[in-house]
């Protein structure tokens, strides 16, 4: 993509930029510098296909994605207003056509997300230099390009990009522990709980316990030997360390890894995120910035942006409708073992402890909760009831998505379903020496939803070619388990059981 | 592939190419959704799951299918890029010029009827909040004159070319069901191309196998005879369609004439490049032939034709296979650009 002007924001903007920005300081937002730069629809199409960075390698599905938003956009059916990320300073566009309302709004909206950004738990181990880093992606792929040609490398990423959720989410926020070094060698009896009178020593170390103990060990001790000695999530991690990669695949491979991680967090947030930049262009622009001309417009866009539509969940809606729901009763003392306990429906109506810890409490959950846990936490039935949720199930008899439950723990555990795991389905390595023949093993770990069985044989496919042997994926298909297996040539499916 | 929607909409699904991925099945996974509906309800038939959020921004997950309606026009004017068609210069000095009306914008005046509802209601609440007399308590809009908005219009002159196109097919036994699909696929195409550059387009049907007559639309595509084939029987009736209701002078006209080149004799053949050179290709702007494979025809028709007129720019010669095939017979007939 050609390279921006570089343009100031005009005159009128820039003092907009610097009102705004001083309401969401006053409001305690804390954000790295803001940059805005004002685009035409075209460019920020072009921006947009590209997750937001003005330079990334070059791949058809950027393509592709640019295509369909420019069609949407030139068939007036969708509409980016905004577009941010997550960087150090914090980059956003605003689009050039559009009324001075809405760039206020925008503007309002992106200093919520860069605050978000800068302060929630998730994005702490992302790369603030991103945006850098993005740009040298794209020297290394052309330049490979140059080398090897477009066809083999784009290929390579192709295939690559099919195993991109194959990471492990968690992985950059824990330590996943290295097997324990003590040197407890073969045979060595176990000792049991520390003991110094001997004659307990059948009370507190019985022989059963004992002899669990001795298991453990010797099961411990045959895992050592297995190769991951655990199994292992992070898929791509595994394969740049053990799969026979040519030096510039090993190259690519890491590229990929590398943005998935960097894009994961906004997966892991999506309705925190949204929901907290919608709170605060609402709270912004409704107590101070808003001009009365303005009201209506503001008003129009704002209900777009919160809409719902029956049948699909708006994160911007439940995430706004949450922060304020918990600010509402953090303010008013609806919480506790107190509140827990009150049966009585007139009083929990009218309870109120004029507590007013809201807003210090909504900062806070932006700070420490993911999508998973801040629906963990914070969904209550009340909630569900307020905001019309429901599941949705398919009718086979009927060929048609229906209404399934309206109940709170139905429609809880569904959500979290979704969001567990980014709404991936949960694989790791288990053996890369499967049946003693450097196949590779890995194991879905099947939690009632079936995968889908065409894009889990290609997916295979592309694996494959990464590690050079048969690949086998244990699973379940209609409440049998199987393993599906790829060995360069053809599929196949054997019953199986672990 | 294509459906007419409405009267000049069509349907184009713009397919995206997903990237395999370890995934869930939709059916079984189901979704959260938010809004009114009893327990049961239905929320649309399925295969894909019910929209999929679509945000403003940022990674949603893409939709498999994205369908977009576009005009005949714009689907016309697709096809002359894919194909690199040159643009059709209608003949004739006594062009029609019509004019075409487009409401394109908004005023302040104009009249009642056309008083636009939303955009007057809109402009009345602005103006009342601003200047403090809106009762949130009373919500009552009540728009002043200079509140009114009205649709305006824009008024653009257009030539206007009288164009003629006349369809022969053979429908002798040995015409089957998939060369006619072939026909019209392309004639489909044919007709979206000359319709983009004439407005006012007539099109005549001709179906022949040793006889020829005239027929409507659906009969032409429809049909299936049998019997032998007497080419020069549909190019006679052809002639004295032309010469009797549209004289060359005022018409552009054109002839696409589809068989599968398996004439009656050679003697027949002879007639009919006496007929297409005196009576035909004097009075139409380009005569096309296209055969189509089969089977059963020898496909000799093609060759003949091609011996008397070669290098002849109003006429356009193209063979076609199968289906796929169609793309490049569409240049060989419009790439002339006649």
């Amino acid at each position: 993509m050609a390279s921006f002007r570089n343009r100031s924001l005009p005159p009128r903007l820039a003092d907009l930029e610097q009102e705004i920005k001083g309401y969401a300081k006053e409001f305690g937002l804390d954000f790295y510098e803001v940059i805005f730069e004002l685009l035409s629809y075209d460019e920020v199409n072009m921006v947009a296909a590209y997750g937001g960075y003005p330079n990334r390698y070059p791949h058809w599905r950027f393509g592709m994605d640019y295509e369909q938003l420019a069609k949407g956009y030139e068939y007036g059916l969708s509409k980016i207003y905004e577009l941010v990320i997550n960087n150090d300073p914090t980059y956003a566009y605003l689009l050039e056509s559009n009324p001075e309302v809405d760039q206020k709004l925008v503007m309002a909206h992106v200093f919520g997300h860069g605050d978000f950004f800068k302060n929630n738990f998730a994005f702490q181990h992302t790369n603030r230099k991103m945006m850098d880093e993005m740009a040298n992606h794209a020297t290394r792929v052309r330049r490979l390009i140059d080398r090897l040609g477009i066809d083999r490398i784009e290929d390579f990423i192709d295939r690559c990009l099919s195993l991109e959720n194959l990471i492990d989410y968690h992985s950059p926020y824990i330590k996943r522990s290295p097997s324990s070094a003590l040197g407890d060698e073969e045979g060595q009896r176990p000792h049991g709980l520390r003991n110094e009178r001997e004659y307990m020593g059948g009370f507190i170390n019985p022989q059963s316990y004992l002899d669990e103990l001795q298991r453990k060990a010797d099961e411990e001790r045959a895992q050592k030997k297995r190769f991951p000695e655990r199994p292992q999530r992070d898929v791509l991690l595994f394969l740049l360390d053990h799969a026979p990669l040519e030096p510039w695949e090993q190259d690519i491979l890491a590229i990929v890894r590398e943005e998935a991680y960097y894009f994961a967090p906004q997966g892991m947030t999506k309705i925190m995120n949204e929901g907290w930049a919608s709170y605060w262009h609402s709270t912004i622009m409704t107590t101070r910035a808003l001009r009365d001309s303005e009201v209506i417009d503001y008003a129009d866009h704002h209900a777009g942006t919160v809409s719902m539509r029956p049948g699909s969940l708006n994160p911007y809606k439940i995430g706004i409708e949450l922060y304020r729901d918990i600010e509402r009763r953090w303010n008013t003392g609806r919480f506790g073992k107190e509140w827990e306990e009150c049966d009585s429906l007139p009083e929990r109506q009218s309870w109120d402890k004029q507590l007013g810890l809201g807003r210090q409490k909504i900062f806070e959950v932006r700070k420490h909760y993911n999508d998973v846990t801040f629906i963990d936490e914070f969904l209550t039935p009340e909630f569900c009831i307020d905001q019309k949720l429901f599941v949705y199930d398919y009718n086979d008899k009927r060929q048609t998505w229906e209404i399934a439950s309206r109940q709170f723990k139905a429609v809880k555990e569904k959500l979290l379903h979704r969001l567990t795991n980014f709404g991936n389905p949960i694989i790791e390595v288990v053996d890369a020496n499967f049946e003693n023949r450097s196949e590779l093993l890995l194991v879905h770990k099947h939690d009632g939803v079936d995968l889908k069985v065409d894009d889990a044989r290609h997916t295979l496919q592309c694996l494959q070619s990464l590690w050079r042997r048969p690949v086998n994926l244990y699973t379940r298909l209609d409440g049998k388990s199987l393993i599906l297996r790829f060995d360069g040539q053809e599929h196949s499916d054997q019953k199986a059981e672990l | 592939m294509i459906g007419k929607q409405g009267k000049d909409l069509i349907t184009i699904p713009l397919p995206t190419i997903e990237i395999p991925k370890f995934r869930y099945g939709a059916k079984q996974q189901g979704g959260v959704g938010q809004g009114d509906g009893e327990v049961g309800q239905s929320l649309g038939p399925g295969q894909e799951q019910p929209g999929e959020g679509e945000g403003k921004a940022g990674q949603g997950e893409g939709n498999h299918l994205m369908e977009v309606d576009v005009t005949f026009d714009e689907l016309a004017e697709i096809l002359g890029e894919e194909l690199q068609l040159p643009k059709i210069e209608p003949k004739g000095t006594d062009r029609i010029v019509t004019e075409k009306t487009r409401y394109t914008g908004i005023n302040t005046i104009g009249p009642e009827s056309l008083r636009h509802f939303k955009r007057t209601y809109k402009q009345a609440l602005r103006r009342q909040i601003a200047s403090g007399t809106y009762d949130p308590k009373r919500p009552v809009i009540v728009p002043y004159r200079e509140d009114r908005r009205y649709r305006s219009w824009k008024v653009t002159p257009q030539p206007e070319a009288a164009a003629l196109i006349i369809y022969i097919m053979d429908v002798s036994g040995s015409m089957g069901d998939e060369q006619k699909e072939i026909v019209r696929i392309e004639s489909f195409w044919l007709d979206t191309w000359l319709r983009h550059h004439y407005k006012g387009l007539t099109a005549r049907y001709i179906i022949h196998d040793a006889v020829a007559r005239e027929v409507d639309r659906e009969t032409f595509f429809h049909t299936r005879e049998s019997g032998g084939t007497m080419i020069s029987s549909a190019y006679k009736l052809a002639s004295d369609l032309i010469e009797k209701d549209h004289p060359s002078s005022n018409w552009n006209t054109y002839l696409f004439h589809f068989s599968d080149g398996d004439n009656w004799s050679a003697d027949d053949t002879r007639f009919c490049i006496e007929l297409v050179k005196e009576r035909i290709i004097p009075h139409v702007n380009l005569f096309a032939y296209g055969q189509v494979e089969s089977p059963y025809g020898s496909g000799q028709f093609i060759r003949d034709l091609r011996e008397s007129f070669d290098g002849d720019d109003r006429v356009a010669l193209s063979e076609i296979a199968d289906k796929e095939a169609i793309y490049g017979s569409i240049k060989d007939f419009l790439g002339k650009g006649k």
